[in-house]
């Protein structure tokens, strides 16, 4: 098996190029922030961005102008109010217009689920009754086959690139994530190619020791990207919490394009990668953000020989 | 002992999950109602985030709805795949907790924008897991402030299905879950326990007027043949909700 280690940047070089369609999931733990600054500091355009809660990192990128195209289910900046720069980007145009690709949460899981299966579509019991169905005509309302009745269908999804973060992995992609698990594993197995993000690299024995704890299989996965704290200001379960006071010091810092732009000078075109982003962050930040531990009891998994 | 109009909001939902065994929990206020709930009425209640988390117990207040403290020490932490699919479609979720922008005399809610779709005054949230929510669970508990902005006649958008255009609409379109079943404000409770399944008015809180709830409601609102006024916290709820879920008074 090869080694597929990659730095951020030879990452997102090789794999995600303009006009192609994105996925930086995770809901609310784990989104990679630092693939999404890495992304806007090689200047990409006209992207698809794919994501359940587009949350600030997409704000972030649509204001830096990578974007053209959003699909979503919630656009907000959970507990503090909107995302400022997109819907800017949605209300007035600014930096650019932003067509919308709009589902519910479980219409989204729908459609991933469907991309990663095979599925040429995916039932489930929603819509009926909203104007969503109006909304995105490519939601539909068929007949269940077997009993006639209505059913709701989104089409399957197949993003060019997903990027996941995830707290370990090994050289070869084998990735274990745990906390909230969002749609990691089914927007993984729906790309057509998958970098995937961790806290920590491992041995390939510390992941076979606990395969339930595998999300993502090696096999699907083209790049390893090693990168501490890749995820703030979300977070990585065990690693570290989420940073609350830049999501809601983030409603002002946003308020206005012309500060979102002076932010990202600073804080995304003003460093090189993720380590001059920490270190700029500084060491005593991250500290406050270490959780004290709490472990799980380990379950024996037996040896038969 | 004093208390300010969200407290007594967060105090009536709480006391309307008496009994319940799970309930859909969103953030901020309804969060509060839930963890408040278990402490008095529903010592059972096991509390279920969109974000993948059944029986979560959050060791301080949550900020968003994927606060790390709602996965340690939960009962299941599950994909989202899992939680919309086995637990709320499979029919688990007793009630449900929405809000909105506006809601209608039916129950119906606006989460997506303020305007036409396509050119929106002001672009909200939208659904999120609300539209299969609003579908899904038995029975659906709004709680949001009683504004003329948000009780509207017509809106601008229904993003979550109530009882649609009353009566038996819902039933017609198949939905599993029966609706809406209360609408929790901070001056009054609200009920559809009529034919129409239309909002009506069931109680009124401490030294609030019918009138008063009148003038916030953007239609004709239907009033019950009786109608209660709701019981002022009691001080052990307040020093629950002051002393243990919201010590820094972020939703007081």
């Amino acid at each position: 098996m090869t080694d597929k280690r990659r730095t951020m940047a030879e990452a997102i070089a090789e794999y995600v190029r303009d006009g192609m369609a994105i996925a930086i999931e995770g809901f609310t733990a784990c989104i990679c922030f630092a693939a999404g600054h890495e992304i806007i500091r090689q200047r990409r355009r006209d992207l698809t961005l794919i994501r359940m809660t587009p949350d600030l990192i997409y704000d972030q990128m649509i204001a830096a102008g990578v974007a053209s195209r959003m699909v979503f289910s919630y656009l907000g900046n959970p507990g503090v109010g909107s995302l400022n720069a997109i819907r800017r980007a949605i209300e007035h145009g600014i930096p650019a217009p932003l067509e919308l690709e709009e589902y519910s949460h479980y219409g989204m899981v729908g459609r991933y689920i469907a991309g990663a299966t095979n599925l040429p579509f995916y039932p489930l019991r929603s819509y009926t009754g909203s104007d969503m169905l109006q909304a995105n005509p490519r939601i539909k309302i068929i007949d269940d086959p077997y009993r006639g009745t209505p059913i709701a269908v989104v089409p399957p999804i197949n993003p060019d690139v997903a990027i996941i973060h995830a707290q370990r992995a090994d050289i070869h992609g084998n990735t274990q994530l745990w906390g909230l698990l969002g749609s990691q594993k089914e927007v993984a197995f729906a790309a057509r190619r998958r970098i995937v993000v961790v806290e920590e690299i491992v041995a390939e024995s510390v992941i076979r020791a606990d395969p339930n704890r595998t999300l993502i299989p090696g096999l699907i996965v083209d790049a390893v990207v090693h990168e501490p704290y890749g995820a703030h200001p979300s977070y990585a379960q065990g690693y570290y919490d989420r940073d609350n006071a830049f999501y809601l010091a983030w409603e002002d810092l946003s308020a206005e394009h012309d500060r979102v732009v002076a932010w990202l000078d600073e804080w995304v075109y003003g460093v090189a990668d993720r380590a001059a982003y920490l270190a700029k962050l500084g060491e005593a930040h991250l500290t406050q953000l270490r959780p004290t531990p709490a472990p799980a009891g380990a379950v024996d998994y037996g040896a038969y020989r | 002992m004093s208390y300010s109009a969200s407290e007594m909001m967060i105090v009536a939902a709480a006391r309307a999950l008496a009994g319940a065994r799970t309930v859909f929990v969103g953030v901020g206020l309804p969060n509060i109602a839930c963890n408040l709930a278990r402490h008095t009425v529903a010592p059972d209640l096991e509390l279920i985030y969109e974000a993948g988390v059944y029986g979560g117990g959050p060791a301080r207040l949550p900020l968003s709805i994927g606060d790390p403290t709602l996965v340690t020490g939960a009962t299941a932490v599950v994909s989202q795949a899992d939680l919309f699919g086995l637990y709320l479609q499979g029919g688990l979720v007793e009630v449900a907790l929405l809000g909105g922008a506006q809601i209608d005399r039916f129950g119906n809610l606006n989460s997506t924008v303020i305007g036409p779709y396509d050119r929106p005054k002001v672009r909200l949230p939208g659904s999120g897991g609300a539209c299969e929510i609003a579908a899904n669970a038995q029975r659906t508990f709004m709680i949001m402030r009683l504004k003329r902005r948000a009780f509207v006649e017509r809106l601008d958008f229904t993003t979550s299905p109530g009882h649609l255009n009353g009566g038996d609409s819902r039933q017609r379109l198949g939905l599993q879950g029966s609706g809406p079943a209360l609408v929790i404000t901070d001056l009054a409770l609200f009920d559809f326990a009529n034919p129409e399944h239309e909002m009506q008015l069931i109680a009124t809180n401490p030294g609030i007027s019918i009138d008063t709830v009148r003038a916030e409601i953007g239609w004709p609102i239907r009033i019950a043949d009786v109608v209660q006024t709701t019981a002022a916290p009691s001080a052990e709820e307040l020093r629950f909700m002051r002393e243990e879920l919201d010590p820094e008074g972020m939703y007081r």
